[in-house]
């Protein structure tokens, strides 16, 4: 276990950035052939989140009839309007926001404060605890939905969003990233000369730690949210869609309607992913970039 | 520290005439020794008291650090985790779940007895093996092609990790519509091909079919970034030397590159295979208003399926927990396995 948590220390994020693209002499033009294979796995990637948005400015009678329709209609905004009004899609919004947004707060800053403390202080069992934090990653959550169902049940917290926020708002990987990414990036001189001037843990911290993580903060930060927002079995189990539903939870009861309306379906799917769509173009790279940093340390 | 140069700095501030004025007169050089034994005492316990501080606060405050981590781990993970080991030991409904009577195993024993946990476990395996397989295989190829210097790579990329962001339930129900039987994109693209329509839903092998295809398409471009950033940690001079010998391409891909990235393939298994044993809102959701049987000849419920069935639409919160566990046990299984086939590896390279 330790020989692996050691490893990959050698290939870390720093070491990545560091090593330039050009560097690689191999990295040979690709051919025809690579881009034609490519785009047809770019098409196969984004063609149903495009059929979405087509699916749900048709109507639903429309869609029960071959071929298929390739392009938009004219029903976006009825359909749009009736999912937001049945599925309580702006409700389901905001609790989703509320939900992925503090979850990702609270994994981004405990996760830097483990991080940091088993990347660069000493202390008594570090490497026993650090095993502990890794073994926590295998446990698959089915293992404690049930007793996890009666504790929140027994606080009366079914269908309040902190029955999603708590049991989530620490992440095993994340201690791991933070771990990995600071005890490349953080020299150990800059603490001492922080400590040499008499500054104490927090204030190292608050001045030292913190501004230099916050690259893998805010990858961290974007990933965890993605995760939140799109988790589905704890949220199903814990909320109900009368109740304060997030978006996941919602989308469910639209599928589940008595007269599905496909259509109606396909504008509530729409407006579900729209958000993080939207959040991809604009923090693509990045968040490309945090996969593959985080990645490496696998 | 704080109370002396906090009582200076107050004074200082509240009252700054007051220090000059109330001052005492220097009337003897006695008291002024005193006063100044005094100060330096107190500046000595300040050092002192500093330097206590410190050591504790170097002492403790990594405790502190890791403190939320640990402290939300066994409320949320730990206590759960072995309170499902005893609820499986008990009948437990959920309609009154703190009335618990023991049975000891008789829950397990169902378990085995029952007809749909095999169903379930054969149905988890097999969707698992016709996901996890392509899906790791396509990332491979798409990582390679991603590797060589492209124009639009940034753009290649992103559109890759896309179907990342699409939730499970918008993913499913986008599918569900174009696995449709009659009106469904897949079954009209089949017809102009010449093939009949395909009752997705309702066959064994097309309906998990169906459903593996969710799980690759929005796992693929993740696990291709995974296997894009291990290839570009491959030393270059491998492959020059390779090339040397006269290695072709494929020959680099097969020697240098599968090689290299054999950590990160076995990383990549051990996750997707956990992924694949928690399998549960594709196969919910692929069964339209059907609810949580898997289809109806419960064709593709999986484990994950069938515990929510078990706990939350049969009431049988014991008998839930024992799925659970034995989820966990098989989880173990397969990561000993794992062990066994990495150190094997190991040996032999």
């Amino acid at each position: 276990m330790l020989t692996t948590t050691e490893e990959p220390t050698a290939t870390g994020p720093a070491a990545t950035a560091r090593r330039p693209r050009i560097r690689a002499g191999r990295h040979l033009h690709g051919g025809r052939v690579t881009y034609a294979v490519l785009t047809v796995f770019t098409l196969g990637s984004l063609f149903p989140l495009v059929w979405t948005a087509i699916a749900a400015s048709r109507s639903n009678s429309r869609l029960a009839q071959t071929p298929p329709p390739f392009w938009f209609g004219g029903n976006l905004f009825k359909n749009l309007q009736i999912a937001w009004t049945d599925a309580n899609m702006g409700t389901a919004l905001l609790n989703t926001t509320v939900v992925a947004g503090t979850i990702a707060a609270g994994t981004v800053v405990f996760s830097t404060l483990a991080g940091f403390a088993f990347a660069k202080l000493r202390f008594r069992f570090k490497n026993l605890l650090m095993v502990l934090v890794i073994g926590t990653m295998m446990v698959p959550p089915q293992l404690s939905v049930v007793p996890l169902y009666m504790l929140i049940a027994e606080l009366s917290w079914t269908d309040r969003l902190q029955s999603v926020i708590l049991p989530t708002l620490v992440s095993a990987f994340g201690v791991f990233f933070m771990r990995q990414y600071l005890s490349e990036a953080l020299p150990s001189e800059v603490i001492e000369a922080a400590r040499v001037d008499g500054a104490s843990s927090w204030r190292v911290v608050w001045h030292v730690v913190f501004p230099a993580a916050r690259p893998a903060m805010a990858v961290l930060g974007m990933l965890t949210f993605v995760m939140a927002w799109n988790d589905f079995f704890w949220p199903i189990i814990a909320l109900t869609q009368n109740g304060s539903p997030t978006v996941q939870v919602a989308l469910t009861g639209l599928g589940r309607g008595y007269i599905p309306d496909q259509s109606v379906i396909m504008a509530g799917a729409l407006l579900g992913t729209l958000p993080l769509l939207v959040a991809f173009v604009v923090f693509g790279r990045q968040i490309v970039g945090g996969i593959m940093q985080g990645a490496v340390k696998g | 520290m704080a109370p002396v140069t906090g009582t200076a700095h107050d004074t200082a501030a509240t009252a700054p005439s007051g220090e000059g004025g109330a001052a005492p007169a220097r009337r003897s050089g006695a008291r002024d020794l005193a006063a100044a034994e005094r100060r330096r005492e107190r500046r000595s316990r300040r050092y002192q008291r500093r330097s206590r501080w410190y050591r504790r606060d170097v002492r403790w405050s990594p405790y502190a650090f890791v403190a939320p981590f640990f402290l939300f781990f066994a409320a949320f993970g730990l206590f759960p985790l072995l309170y499902t080991g005893w609820a499986s030991l008990h009948r437990v409904e959920l309609t009154a779940p703190t009335d618990m009577e023991w049975v000891g195993l008789r829950n397990f024993a169902r378990l085995l007895e029952d007809e749909f946990f095999w169903n379930a476990l054969k149905n988890t395996f097999t969707i698992g093996v016709i996901s996890t397989v392509p899906q790791l295989l396509i990332a491979l190829g798409i990582a390679h092609l991603l590797n060589y210097k492209l124009r639009g790579s940034m753009f290649f990329r992103v559109a890759a990790l896309t179907p990342y962001a699409t939730s499970v339930a918008a993913a499913t129900l986008v599918f569900v519509l174009m696995f449709g039987r009659d009106y469904g994109m897949i079954n009209w693209a089949l017809g102009l091909a010449g093939i009949g329509p395909v009752d997705w839903q309702n066959g064994a092998w097309t309906s998990q079919i169906a459903v593996s295809t969710i799980v690759v398409w929005r796992w693929t471009g993740y696990n291709a970034l995974i296997y894009l950033a291990a290839m570009q940690a491959v030393p270059n001079d491998l492959y020059e030397s390779a090339a040397l010998d006269g290695a072709s391409r494929w020959q680099q891909f097969v020697h240098v590159t599968i090689p290299s990235l054999r950590p990160t393939i076995l990383f990549t298994c051990v996750v997707s295979t956990i992924g694949a044993t928690q399998l549960f809102g594709e196969p919910l959701l692929f069964n339209g208003g059907g609810g949580a049987t898997g289809g109806a000849d419960h064709q593709f419920q999986t484990l994950g399926l069938y515990l929510y069935e078990q706990g939350w639409v049969n009431l049988h919160l014991g008998r839930a927990s024992a799925i659970a566990w034995t989820m966990f046990l098989i989880l173990l299984l397969i990561g000993a396995v794992n062990w066994l086939l990495v150190r094997r590896l190991r040996k032999s390279a």
